[in-house]
């Protein structure tokens, strides 16, 4: 797993793409064949119909990250490539985490779920589904403490992060893609 | 305006400028093929094999500036083009590939002759397409075309489903290419421009390292203007050779692992580094740790990838080489660097990395030499690869832009009979010579057919030395002479192989012979042959062992008294 913002082997990129089939399986394809290590990747729609918003934590040095964001960049697919770990950013993952519990547990569970604003989403007799939704650290933090219950089971998103304020990733955006915004596409 | 998949197709083509296609038909693209005859403005050469069409299409773009046109069909085909394409992407030469595919009811079922060309084609190509509606034909070649020749050029292939060809539909020819994720970057940061003149100004043994990008760039002329109003010295990588003369007086040519050693001695001596549309390839550099360690580095690059990939850059400059070397030039003072020039001058008499040993014998340098005095270095030279390659690389006398074609970063055997059947056939008036290994002849020799067919008079000259040399020079250096699986004991008799097909054959044995048998080669109106029969165990020197460094090179282990 990445470690937080800017440091030498997690690095968060977000990335503006078409929405076509195909286009996942290009990108995949280039950190494959370059040799680079996705930590996470989660995608999803953005706010411009047509195009997709992908977010990955990627590991290596500086040098690496910045051939991964060019690389991306260089995908005829990829519109834009924002570097947001040297930003201020807002870094999120939602994570599912079923761990057994019993009747003489559930509130001391409950009472660490609190602390971290979680929620419990399912009980069952011997088991429940905790919901947390954080940075990674405090996914991690969570996991962890939970530990001592026993987690059977752990459904993470992997992080999508967004920079604080004005972000870049609105600031210039290239002609095609202005005209189609500006035409409501 | 209503027409049929394949119907847009051709006329798409067609207004891309496109005259000549290389191809072979099949099932799926047989509804293209079979529209094929109303559109006599495209000359279709049918190849033998389809690795064939690849690198015809990749020779004819070298030669012309101009996007090459392969089509293929679905299948086998297809994949037979992977080797071509390959090629073309590793070197950026701009393509655009056709291929047919199985119906798009079919797609995904494993059906006859149904192969993934997108997926197995992703990591080779700039881009791909799967089109899989007539209405989106016209847009698709438009950017396909684009896309292949704008930038770092590379191959575009554009696979298309049987009953796509045929699907009928009112055809819009779009005006406007809408890329948005595509905008390469051609103007050069200004205040990098302005960088690299004050440092090229200060620099007191600036080498220049011109590549392929000159070549793509068309900058030759503002390499030369700034090469002479600075008086810098130039090498030129493999695939640079031609962009600067080489009769220059400060041209030094090639470096690198068979590179000049003066050229390659020249750059561990410089205290600035200019490097115009390369990519610091590890022919180039060797051991990147202890590469030209003593010298600050421009580079300008028209891809952005390329800069900082392989060696650290002081000065990175993206944009078009062009552009951004216009602009330079208006800032870049004129110099004469006597003290720089001299010792350069004296690296190339301390080591004669030019000079041919004086023998009897028929070795293959003299022969390239002899081509290039036969054809007053005006010849376009395509070469397949190897140690014959490099001896063309090193010994013929290139003076003009484009008269070098070689496989380079994917090293393709091969090359060399269709890449020379496409140079000339997108050079016409051009005497094209391939220089060609006995390996690399018997892999795609088939193509002489095509010549034949289609009057493209290549000459061909066989470096016959019974081995796959490079790999045996390999294997004597390196692996104490033990020669595993690279004699080749059974070499047809290559003349009696151009009767076969009807053209000019000849075999040289004798140094005496070499002259008149390329002359008649020439006289010849035709394709033809001269298999020279040459030296088996000569090596290419200097060399410089692969991951070492310039300190590590060998440069003629053979007795210096005998250099003429
Ligand atoms: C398609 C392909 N297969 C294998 C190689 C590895 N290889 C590099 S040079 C060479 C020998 C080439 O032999 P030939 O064409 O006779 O040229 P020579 O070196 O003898 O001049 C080989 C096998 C290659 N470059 N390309
Ligand atoms: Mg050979």
């Amino acid at each position: 797993m990445a470690t937080q913002n800017g440091s030498q082997d997690g690095h968060t990129i977000t990335a503006l793409v078409e929405d076509k089939p195909g286009v996942l399986n290009r990108i995949t394809n280039m950190f494959r064949r370059r040799g680079y290590n996705i930590a996470s990747l989660a995608v999803g729609p953005s706010e411009i119909s047509g195009l997709s918003r992908m977010t990955f934590v990627v590991e290596g040095d500086p040098a690496t990250v910045e051939q991964v964001a060019k690389n991306l960049n260089k995908l005829i697919d990829v519109i834009k490539v924002v570097d947001v770990s040297q930003d201020h950013s807002v870094r999120r993952e939602l994570a599912l985490i079923r761990v057994r519990s019993n009747v003489q547990n559930r509130s001391e569970i409950m009472q660490i779920v609190d602390i971290f604003r979680a929620n419990i989403v399912d009980v069952a007799p011997d088991s429940l589904i905790v919901e947390v939704i954080g940075d990674e650290e405090k996914v991690d933090a969570l996991i962890e403490l939970l530990q001592s219950f026993s987690v059977q089971e752990v459904m993470r998103t992997g992080t999508v992060a967004m920079g604080r304020g004005m972000g870049p990733d609105r600031a210039p955006a290239p002609e095609g893609l202005r005209m189609r915004m500006e035409s409501g596409l | 305006m209503r027409r049929n998949g394949g119907q847009i197709v051709c006329e798409a083509l067609l207004r891309e400028g496109v005259d000549v296609i290389f191809g072979l038909p099949g099932g799926a693209i047989l509804p293209l093929y079979q529209i094929l005859p109303e559109y006599p403005e495209l000359r279709h050469i049918l190849v033998r094999h389809e690795q064939g069409a690849a690198h015809a299409a990749d020779g004819y773009a070298r030669v012309t500036g101009r996007p090459g046109v392969a089509w293929a069909t679905s299948g086998p085909g297809a994949t037979n083009l992977v080797t071509g394409i390959a090629t073309a992407q590793m070197d950026s030469v701009p393509m655009v590939i056709v291929t047919g595919q199985v119906g798009r009811a079919a797609i995904g079922s494993d059906a006859f002759q149904e192969t993934d060309i997108t997926g197995i084609t992703l990591p080779i190509t700039k881009h791909n397409y799967l089109v899989m509606h007539a209405s989106e034909i016209a847009r698709v070649i438009k950017e396909a075309f684009y896309i292949a020749n704008s930038g770092r050029p590379g191959p575009v292939l554009v696979d298309i489903p049987k009953d796509v060809f045929t699907e009928e539909v009112e055809v819009e020819w779009p005006d406007k290419i809408d890329l948005p994720g595509y905008k390469p970057n051609l103007k050069g940061h200004s205040g990098m421009i302005r960088r690299a003149a004050q440092m090229i100004n200060s620099a007191r043994r600036p080498v220049i390292l011109a590549g392929h990008g000159v070549i793509i760039s068309r900058a030759y002329d503002e390499l030369r203007e700034l090469a002479e109003t600075a008086q810098i010295p130039v090498v030129t990588t493999l695939l640079g050779i031609g962009c600067f003369p080489e009769d220059h007086v400060l041209s030094v040519g090639m470096p690198g692992m068979h590179g000049m050693a003066y050229a390659s001695l020249a750059i561990e001596e410089a205290d600035l580094l200019i490097a115009l549309g390369m990519r610091f390839d590890d022919r180039i550099t060797g051991d990147t740790s202890t590469f030209a360690t003593r010298s600050k580095k421009i580079h300008v690059d028209v891809d952005p990838t390329e800069i900082g990939k392989n060696i650290p850059v002081d000065v990175p400059i993206v944009g078009d080489l062009k552009r951004v070397l216009i602009e330079m030039n208006k800032r870049v003072e004129p110099a004469d660097r006597l003290e720089w020039l001299n010792e350069v001058e004296q690296l190339k008499r301390d080591h004669p990395s030019m000079l041919v040993r004086k023998t009897d014998k028929l070795i293959p340098q003299y022969v390239i030499k002899e081509i290039s005095e036969a054809t007053q270095g005006k010849a376009t030279i395509v070469t397949g690869v190897g140690q014959h390659q490099m001896w063309a690389a090193q010994h013929y006398t290139f003076r003009e832009p484009c008269s070098l074609v070689s496989s380079g970063g994917a090293g393709a055997m091969g090359y060399e009979v269709p890449g020379a059947m496409g140079a000339q056939v997108g050079s016409p008036g051009k005497v094209v010579w391939s220089i060609a290994g006995d390996g690399g002849f018997q892999m795609t020799m088939c193509e002489l057919a095509t010549m034949v067919e289609n009057r493209i008079p290549v000459k061909i000259a066989i470096f016959n030395n019974g081995f796959l040399g490079m790999v045996r020079q390999w294997q004597e250096l390196f692996y104490e002479r033990s020669y595993v699986a690279t004699g080749y004991s059974g070499n047809p008799d290559f003349v009696k192989l151009a009767d076969a097909f009807g053209i000019f054959g000849a075999r040289v044995t004798d140094k005496t012979q070499v002259r008149p048998a390329i002359m008649d080669a020439m006289k010849f109106d035709g394709p033809a042959i001269v298999d020279f029969v040459v030296e088996q165990e000569e090596n290419v020197y200097p060399m410089i062992p692969s991951g070492m460094s310039v300190n590590e090179m060998i440069e003629e282990p053979q007795p210096q008294e005998a250099l003429r």
